[in-house]
């Protein structure tokens, strides 16, 4: 059931990698119609790698796993927008639709005559959403920007690290996350407005300033007393125990967290009521605290012989907050995930020969009106003839026209070179991964 | 003046990060937002800092100011049934109501939506939790550490010989924020159409999980387990020194070597000859011998903006001291001044985005506990002041 009202409300998704196709993909799970208009000479990047059984394929662009986690619940139409006909094909379309979203640099959707004072003149209340790195103004405005590299220049990477002031970069393109939940926010806000007054508007969604504001009380810190936080490892500014703790099998380990005395009881309960425990430099909050590292070398012992899981569960029972470091295999595979309805198993079309696989669900429950995200990512302008046809009511001659002259496309033009993956033998001597499942499908349940 | 985006009533029972995020958001799109507190104590973000001067006080909390602008503060004490008669007086009139207690206390106070949407049938409530209203774990407890490693982003982060690490501060609770205002709106709009509220259900795990589509997608379709950073680190996978701090070095998709040897003036690294496998992560030791010494002589803004001029997008590692003296932001007019009674006129991070027509609405201070107290029993629910002296003297507000 939509949530979106009254009619489907029409999206064209310009975005591509990470942060505008997340956006559209929330959007999509709130029951949006998201169109997403791909350039057949470069597609989307996701559509590159990550393939089943890391086989290309011989259209391996309709085969990259990411994409296919990015993309779903919607439609593709494959285009050139540098020719006057994709352009002016792409307008006819903004007449019709509700938001435009892009994540490109600045100055592109300008040099292809399709910023937002034009597409304000084709339909008044079209909402816009233009998703950078910098923002469309000032000094570092057209600057390249990806979440791996936006990750320090936001100052995350100055607070995230082992104590010793070992600094660290996550493993993901992180900031593109904040950027695709505000950029959602954000156009539903649009949305609102539009509701009360009539008016579109657009939306200059900075991923550096967005993401800046997930720091707040270090920049308060600096603001009121000159100082710079800096990376604490996973220890607290006050709370102890608190960290990451080994425990038994391969690279396995456990968090633990104690807020306050009832926890920390129940902790000691927990591991037996061990003659340490009992030591008064552990009595108190504020001792545990100043004596954290033998803490850390105390429970460790104990952890150590405990597989992950069960020390979790363990804990809980005692209402002590911990949780289990689950690998990617592992958060495919937890009850509570699973209990959740966290994943969706998605069956992709025959001719790509991806199959099922489990990809996100929707990240939020609604009791009334659910979304699902079920319906596989689409193959290269796989929509080109529905867009052409049902929305904009082209006869045959013009499309078959449009195809020849190449303004539109269904197959990538020049073909693009498959991107090959390192051999998993090579990953795992690497320490790319810890691991391999020959039989993952069946492990994940999936045929 | 220019109207703002919202034009709704939010009744905020939130506290420390996750919930009152969110309801920032809302508050700076327009939305009335009365955050109620309990009286005497108050949201516990009030006591976590930073103070100025590392002098503890409940009106001057780092975290609290900035969270809680253009919020109206009032007390009330749900566990009283006075408190619980009040509560469902201003929940008629309320379009939203956001809470992040743990699942069980709404439903213990006599407040869990069954009984607030006989109230108020258009009512959206949003409820943020660590895991979610419902499921095995429901009544699990857990910090952001717990919750970055259950959703699976501390297990791909950090060093290969150590162990896994979460991000600085607490940003499971600031993208759990965010998707329960994302969520909100969208049950909102909703209401507008169909008459109907809805029960809104945000878990910080699966908040987490957002961000984990690259590890989760190679697991499902090659059975390949992603670790951390690999062991033979390269340059690119993180952080390299520089004179005077960290650059940051990114390589997106196709290496531009052309470029990068003009970047560090060094010819022979122009050919490719230090390519490995294509991607973002690029592992050769030679050229990390090559480069490292490099970077650590150079200024790291300065090798930023050199090598943004040779189009390869690279970051720098800023710290708070950069950011508020950032260049960028500036011109953005990002950061905002605002004066609080208590802490008096500081800079404040502003609109996380900017919309042409509508303004983001953040120019009051946080309010001091209880601040609106007249306002809202008096003026909005008729109460008299002879009222709130018995209702402060009876330890309900």
């Amino acid at each position: 059931m939509a949530v979106l009202p009254p009619n489907r409300i029409r999206i064209l998704d310009l975005g591509t990698a990470w942060a505008v196709p997340l956006a559209t993909r929330l959007l999509a799970g709130l029951g949006a119609e998201i169109i997403k208009v791909e350039a057949f000479s470069r597609p989307d990047v996701t559509r590159f790698g990550t393939h089943p059984h890391n086989e290309p394929g011989e259209k391996h662009w309709n085969r990259g796993g990411r994409f296919n986690d990015l993309n779903r619940n919607k439609r593709d139409l494959a285009l050139d927008l540098t020719r006057p006909e994709g352009a002016a094909l792409f307008k006819r379309l903004v007449a019709i639709s509700d938001i435009v979203a892009e994540n490109f640099t600045p100055r592109v959707m300008k040099n292809f005559g399709l910023d937002y004072p034009v597409l304000k003149e084709v339909k008044p209340d079209i909402i816009m959403l233009s998703s950078s790195g910098y923002g469309h103004s000032g000094p570092w405005r057209n600057y390249g920007a990806y979440g791996m590299g936006l990750e320090p220049t936001v100052g995350l990477t100055h607070l995230t690290g082992y104590r010793e002031g070992r600094l660290i970069k996550s493993g993901i393109p992180y900031t593109d996350v904040p950027a695709a939940t505000h950029g959602t926010l954000a156009i539903l806000a649009a949305l609102e407005y539009r509701r009360r007054t009539g008016r579109g508007q657009w939306i200059d969604l900075s991923q550096y300033e967005v993401s800046l504001a997930f720091i707040g009380e270090a920049l308060m810190d600096y603001v009121m007393n000159g100082r710079l936080q800096g990376p604490l490892g996973n220890a607290h500014p006050f709370l102890a125990p608190h960290g990451c703790y080994r425990c038994q099998g391969e690279d396995s380990w456990v968090t633990i967290a104690v807020t306050n005395d009832e926890e920390w009881q129940g902790l000691c309960q927990a591991l037996g009521r061990p003659a340490w425990a009992k030591e008064a430099r552990f009595s108190d909050a504020l001792s545990r605290w100043q004596n954290q590292d033998e803490l850390d070398r105390l429970l460790e012992v104990w952890t150590s012989q405990r597989d992950h899981y069960d020390v979790m569960h363990q804990l809980q029972k005692e209402g002590v907050p911990a949780g289990a470091v689950l690998n990617p295999k592992e958060v495919l595979l937890d009850p509570h995930l699973k209990a959740r309805r966290a994943f969706e198993l998605v069956d992709h079309p025959p001719p790509t020969g991806v199959g099922r696989r489990p990809h996100l669900a929707v990240p939020w429950k609604m009791s009334r009106t659910q979304g699902r995200l079920q319906q596989p990512a689409p193959t290269l302008g796989q929509d080109n003839e529905w867009v052409l046809t049902e929305l904009l009511g082209l006869p045959e001659a013009e499309r078959t026209r449009l195809s020849e002259a190449r303004v539109v496309s269904r197959e990538p033009i020049p073909r693009p070179a498959a991107r090959s993956e390192q051999p998993p033998a090579q990953q795992l001597e690497q320490g790319n991964i810890v691991a391999y499942d020959d039989n993952f499908e069946e492990i994940l349940d999936l045929k | 003046m220019a109207e703002a985006a919202l034009n709704l009533r939010v009744l905020d029972l939130t506290h420390l990060i996750a919930g009152p995020y969110c309801t920032r958001l809302l508050a700076g799109l327009g939305a009335e937002v009365i955050k109620i507190e309990r009286p005497g104590i108050g949201d516990k973000a009030r006591h976590i800092g930073p103070f100025p001067d590392d002098r503890p006080h409940p009106e001057r909390s780092g975290l609290f100011l900035y969270l809680n602008r253009n919020k109206k503060g009032i007390t009330l004490n749900l566990k009283t049934a006075t408190g619980g008669h009040l509560f469902q007086e201003l929940i008629r009139s309320a379009d939203i109501v956001v809470e992040n207690f743990a699942p069980r206390v709404m439903p213990s106070l006599g407040l869990d939506y069954p009984t607030l949407e006989k109230i108020n049938p258009r009512l959206v409530m949003t409820s943020i939790s660590n895991f979610g209203q419902e499921g095995p774990y429901r009544d699990y407890k857990a910090t952001d550490l717990v919750a970055y490693a259950l959703g699976g982003l501390m297990y791909i982060t950090g060093a290969y010989d150590r162990e896994p690490l979460k991000h600085g501060l607490s940003q499971a609770q600031y993208l759990a924020g965010s998707l329960a205002a994302t969520a909100t709106l969208g049950a909102v709009l909703s209401q507008k159409s169909e008459n109907q509220g809805q029960h809104v259900d945000v878990s910080l795990q699966e908040s987490v999980l957002l961000g984990m589509f690259i590890q989760l997608t190679t697991y499902a379709y090659t059975g390949a387990v992603s670790r951390r950073q690999p062991k033979e680190s390269s340059v690119f996978a993180n952080v390299v020194p520089a004179k005077d701090g960290y650059s940051a070095p990114v390589f997106y998709g196709f290496v531009d070597w052309k470029a990068l040897a003009q970047l560090v003036d060094c010819p022979e690294v122009a050919d490719g000859r230090y390519a490995s496998y294509a991607g973002i992560n690029i592992q050769s030791p030679e050229l990390e011998k090559l480069l490292v010494p490099h970077f650590a002589q150079r200024g790291k803004h300065e090798l930023f903006h050199a090598a943004q001029a040779l189009r390869l997008p690279f970051g720098v590692a800023q710290t708070a001291a950069d950011l508020i003296s950032c260049p960028q932001l500036k011109e953005r007019d990002f950061f905002s001044e605002i004066t609080h009674p208590e802490v008096g006129t500081l800079k404040y991070p502003g609109a996380p985005f900017k919309m042409s027509e509508s303004p983001w609405r953040e120019s009051s201070p946080a309010p001091l506990l209880g601040q609106h107290n007249e306002e809202i029993y008096c003026g909005l629910l008729g109460y008299s002041r002879t009222d709130l002296v018995r209702l402060r003297q009876g330890g309900i507000i």
